[in-house]
């Protein structure tokens, strides 16, 4: 009980923080939207070109807003140093992490669901009947990014040009996750939905288990100096 | 009870602390001195537990805490010259923050005393970007003792700090003293708040090179000399 209620404190205070600055959420919608509204004047969309690039522009988007917001995961602990009050409480490193994670699930869900009603109008998208799946494939999706982005933000957080070394980092790591989540969005883009879409779902529940369990156990190594 | 025997840290090839032994014994003040780079705030962060060393021994209040390091850190409050606060916050938030990850019960009322006992009682709802560096520390000094620790670290705590300000962290030192517990203190200047010391370590390349009592009015001269020594070596 501990574990978690140390969880939601962190969970809670990330909340409060971002609720009072906004410095992650207004950075990746407002690179998402640009991003979106770009592409729709650049390809005059219908809806085969949309079911052809519509799910790689879509995830390209997410990632690249998503590795904005992971940016800016560890900002209030990098001011006044205050990761170091949160190393000196007798709180399990692992509860850190998950805490973190999870307000940064929070957030790049957030965003994620204003890009997606976005791109359903500009690319003249009929998301309705697939609402279902496209919630499931990006709720795993994200959430495989998220867990491998946090233990990277935080790997990153001292180090030179970090705002660059976070997506050297992520992307080649979390490159399983983003093919995943293409081919199941690229599967359920056509109708009737593909018959990969099982299989690809199935590849993105084993990763997130694995990306979500070793940050729990590594974080420890990430903390330590 | 803060016990260190054997303690050695090296940074690459850098040695940071060689085989430091040490006892301090409840409701003691020691006072660590030393130039910058002698290895002070690296022997509070190894006992504190930030900083895990290559070998030895750290007990605090009996507990190993390279082994246990969460419940050495329940009996630690660490103050340093950074305020390790979160400027977005409150300083009722900052403190009901801490609360939680510590598992304090009647969260309100502690905060609410610990707020009145630094004079920020007033300001408890005001966001501590608005917070001169004086109220800062004060704040932080707050945050240290919420859960009140049976050894408190301080590495510098008086940088930056006015004269009103440092003689007031001052009589909060010999307050906590006076409780009966134990205080580990990190500063190179002889001078600054030290009225409530008893023992004095001089720490010199990693290593404590001599210990002496706060009434030795001989020691205090030989570190002035040591200090001006090793300006002009450096100069």
């Amino acid at each position: 009980m501990t574990f978690f209620r140390q969880t939601g404190a962190i969970f809670w205070k990330d909340l409060l923080t971002e609720y009072r600055t906004k410095d992650s959420l207004t950075s990746m919608l407002m690179f998402g939207l640009l991003v979106i509204l770009m592409f729709h004047f650049a390809f005059e969309p219908d809806s085969l070109e949309t079911e052809r690039y519509g799910p790689g522009l879509l995830w390209m988007t997410f990632i690249f807003a998503g590795i904005l917001g992971m940016n800016r995961a560890f900002a209030s602990e990098r001011e006044n140093d205050s990761l170091q009050a949160l190393k000196l409480a007798p709180v399990s490193w692992g509860a850190i992490y998950l805490g973190k994670m999870l307000a940064n699930l929070l957030f790049m869900l957030l965003a994620e669901a204003v890009m997606l009603a976005c791109f359903t109008v500009f690319f003249n998208f009929d998301l309705i009947p697939r609402l279902g799946w496209m919630s499931a494939i990006v709720l795993l999706g994200t959430l495989g990014f998220a867990s491998v982005g946090t233990i990277l933000a935080a790997v990153s957080m001292n180090t030179r040009m970090n705002d660059v070394m976070l997506p050297v980092l992520l992307l080649p790591i979390a490159l399983p996750v983003v093919i995943g989540a293409v081919e199941s969005t690229s599967a359920i883009f056509t109708d009737p939905p593909g018959e990969a879409l099982g299989f690809w779902v199935k590849f993105l529940v084993v990763f997130n288990i694995v990306f979500v369990t070793l940050p729990l156990l590594l974080f420890e190594y990430v903390l330590e100096e | 009870m803060v016990r260190l025997e054997k303690v050695e840290k090296w940074f690459g090839r850098t040695s940071a602390l060689q085989g430091v032994d040490l006892v301090v014994q409840p409701g003691e003040f020691l006072v660590f001195l030393g130039r910058n780079g002698a290895g002070k705030s690296t022997l509070l962060r190894v006992v504190a537990r930030l900083i895990k060393p290559n070998s030895g021994r750290v007990e605090v209040c009996g507990i190993d805490v390279l082994r246990h390091p969460e419940a050495g850190r329940e009996k630690l409050g660490f103050v340093a010259h950074g305020s390790y606060l979160y400027r977005s916050l409150t300083a009722f938030e900052n403190l009901q923050f801490f609360a939680k990850l510590y598992g304090l019960r009647n969260a309100a009322d502690r905060i609410l005393t610990a707020l009145s006992w630094v004079g920020l009682k007033e300001s408890a709802h005001r966001r501590v970007e608005g917070f001169s560096r004086g109220m800062q520390q004060r704040l932080s000094i707050a945050r240290a003792t919420l859960h009140e620790p049976q050894v408190l670290l301080l590495d510098e705590p008086f940088s930056g700090l006015d004269l009103e300000a440092a003689e007031l962290l001052g009589e909060w030192l010999r307050h906590f003293v006076a409780g009966g517990r134990t205080l580990l203190m990190a500063t190179h200047d002889l001078e600054q708040g030290l009225s409530a010391a008893r023992r004095w370590a001089l720490i010199d390349r990693g290593g404590i090179v001599e210990e002496f009592a706060a009434s030795d009015l001989e020691a205090r001269e030989r570190y002035k000399r040591f200090l001006k020594v090793r300006r002009r070596d450096v100069l």
